[in-house]
């Protein structure tokens, strides 16, 4: 009988990559470094993508032409996240939605605060909580959440085709 | 065997980093050039299937976004290969053998600039055996090398032969990164890089994307005035254990040459896969090419090598020759893994 092997070799695993983030998605990005969203219109289907990644999925053209967006919009669908893990925003439960951007024929996806998570509700109007200006950066999270508007509930119809 | 042909091939201009794009804006204008060529739109396609690896981009299912890229509404026929889109082709030629279609659109795209590709390259391939011992590519293409030279199979002065005549060839590729005129004497003077290998014996870092339609012969004639026909394609793979391997001699290539049915006839010229000067030497070799035949006219992997896209570059390129009429006959090879470990050949006809 040989004897068993005992020793492992332990190897780090590790690799670090630059990440291209694209002309188009760049667009977006550095206009959030301005408090401003832009969207990019498909100039065959006339769809508005918000977070476009340079090309229209379903015309396969790109979406070279720059449409400025309201920072408020409606809550398509949601989730209340109740389960914590490692990294979290903030302390369970907290909200997670689909944002349709007033202008914008695709929702993004963002974090609902200033309301009671068993009161967020499909139609919610919301609108953008920027981060102070001085900490305004080419990322969503200059963005730190969205938050009740005010304004009356938008009716299913107006977004039953982006939920 | 249902005869088929490459119709069309489109490609990117090779660069060392491009920091403007990301992978839908790399393959959409490939796409939209390919089907462009043969008056097709993508719903007219009975087939789509890409090769890309997410290893390179960090990012995992990459290659569902580069989708955004082709426009795949209504619902379309997809399929992905996490390799080289040589073997995305081989997916698609083997589909169109089934005869349930008759058109195919191959993509490939790569960034091998945003990683440290030695790196990655070890992890993407070889994540259990070699990789704890941290061997790169060039590493191993070096060590390749070496035996090479051991076994007195090649000279330094014939790797750098090599060289030479590929950035000669790849003066006349609008889509190469690295050409000009020079000189075995000049470039044996360089230092070592990776010893026996010279920097540029080795690949460049390039960013690129390439596409391919493929059809069944009836369409091809339709769609292509001198369609290229593939009448032999084959891949074979060699153990992950380079150990057990003769890294002199590419068993892989030449089984796949056989059943491909190279030395059936006359070859007029080859596109290799041959990321390091050495390894030009081993296939050409393996595939018993003689020295009329002329090897690498697009300047090969030496010239422009983005990961991924490199392999279906050397079956666009012969077939865009063989259309051209620049030759009737022609043979395309792609390779995957470390020291030629996974080899594709293809035999090209312009009848």
């Amino acid at each position: 009988m040989s004897t068993p092997v005992k020793r492992v070799v332990k190897m780090p695993v590790r690799l670090e990559f630059i990440v291209t983030a694209g002309r188009t998605y760049s667009a977006f990005l550095r206009q959030l470094a301005e408090q401003k969203i832009v969207g990019s219109r498909c100039p065959e289907c006339r769809k508005v993508y918000v977070a476009s990644r340079g090309a229209c999925p379903t015309c396969a053209v790109p979406t070279t032409e720059r449409v400025p967006l309201a920072d408020t919009g409606t809550v398509t669908t949601f989730c209340v996240v109740n389960i914590p893990f490692g990294n979290m925003a903030f302390p369970p439960p907290y909200v997670a939605a689909s944002v349709l951007l007033d202008g914008a024929d695709i929702p993004i996806f963002h974090l609902i605060r200033g309301i009671e998570v068993d009161q967020v509700r499909m139609g919610l109007r919301v609108r953008a909580s920027w981060v102070p200006k001085e900490q305004l950066a080419a990322t969503l999270e200059s963005i730190q959440w969205f938050e009740p508007s005010g304004e009356p509930d938008a009716p299913y119809e107006t977004f039953r085709e982006h939920v | 065997m249902r005869k088929v042909a490459v119709v069309a091939f489109a490609q990117l201009p090779s660069v060392r980093m491009d920091t403007d794009r990301e992978e839908v804006e790399l393959v959409q204008p490939v796409v939209k050039d390919a089907l462009r060529q043969v008056g097709l739109r993508i719903g007219e396609i009975g087939f789509t299937v890409s090769g890309s690896a997410d290893f390179l981009l960090g990012r995992p299912f990459s290659f569902v976004s580069a989708l955004d890229g082709i426009g795949a509404w209504p619902p379309i026929s997809e399929s992905h290969v996490e390799m080289d889109g040589a073997w995305a082709l081989y997916e698609a030629w083997v589909h169109l053998q089934c005869g349930d279609v008759d058109t195919a659109l191959v993509y490939a795209y790569g960034k091998s600039s945003l990683g440290s590709i030695r790196d990655v390259l070890v992890q993407q391939l070889d994540p259990y055996t070699l990789a704890p011992l941290g061997p790169d590519s060039v590493s191993l293409a070096a060590l390749q090398a070496r035996a090479l030279l051991d076994k007195g199979e090649c000279t330094e002065r014939q790797m750098a032969d090599v060289v030479a005549r590929s950035r000669k060839s790849a003066k006349q590729n609008e889509f190469a990164q690295l050409k000009g005129d020079v000189t075995a004497e000049a470039l044996l003077r360089k230092d070592y890089f990776v010893a026996p290998l010279r920097k540029h014996d080795c690949p460049p870092i390039s960013d690129g994307a390439c596409a391919v339609v493929l059809a069944s012969e009836e369409r091809a004639r339709k769609l292509c005035e001198r369609p290229a026909f593939i009448t032999g394609i084959d891949h074979r793979v060699e153990s992950h254990a380079l150990g057990t391997r003769d890294l002199t001699d590419s068993v892989s290539t030449r089984i796949a040459a056989e059943r491909a049915g190279v030395w059936r006839g006359g070859v007029d010229f080859a596109e290799l896969h041959a990321p390091f000067s050495s390894q030009e030497i081993i296939l050409s070799k393996a595939l018993r090419l003689g020295p009329d035949v002329r090897v690498n006219p697009s300047g090969g992997a030496l010239a422009a090598n983005p990961v991924m896209v490199a392999g279906l570059t050397r079956i666009g390129e012969a077939a865009t020759r063989i259309s051209r009429g620049d030759g009737r006959r022609a043979v395309a090879h792609a390779t995957s893994g470390p020291c030629l470990q996974q080899n594709l050949v293809c035999v090209l006809e312009a009848s």
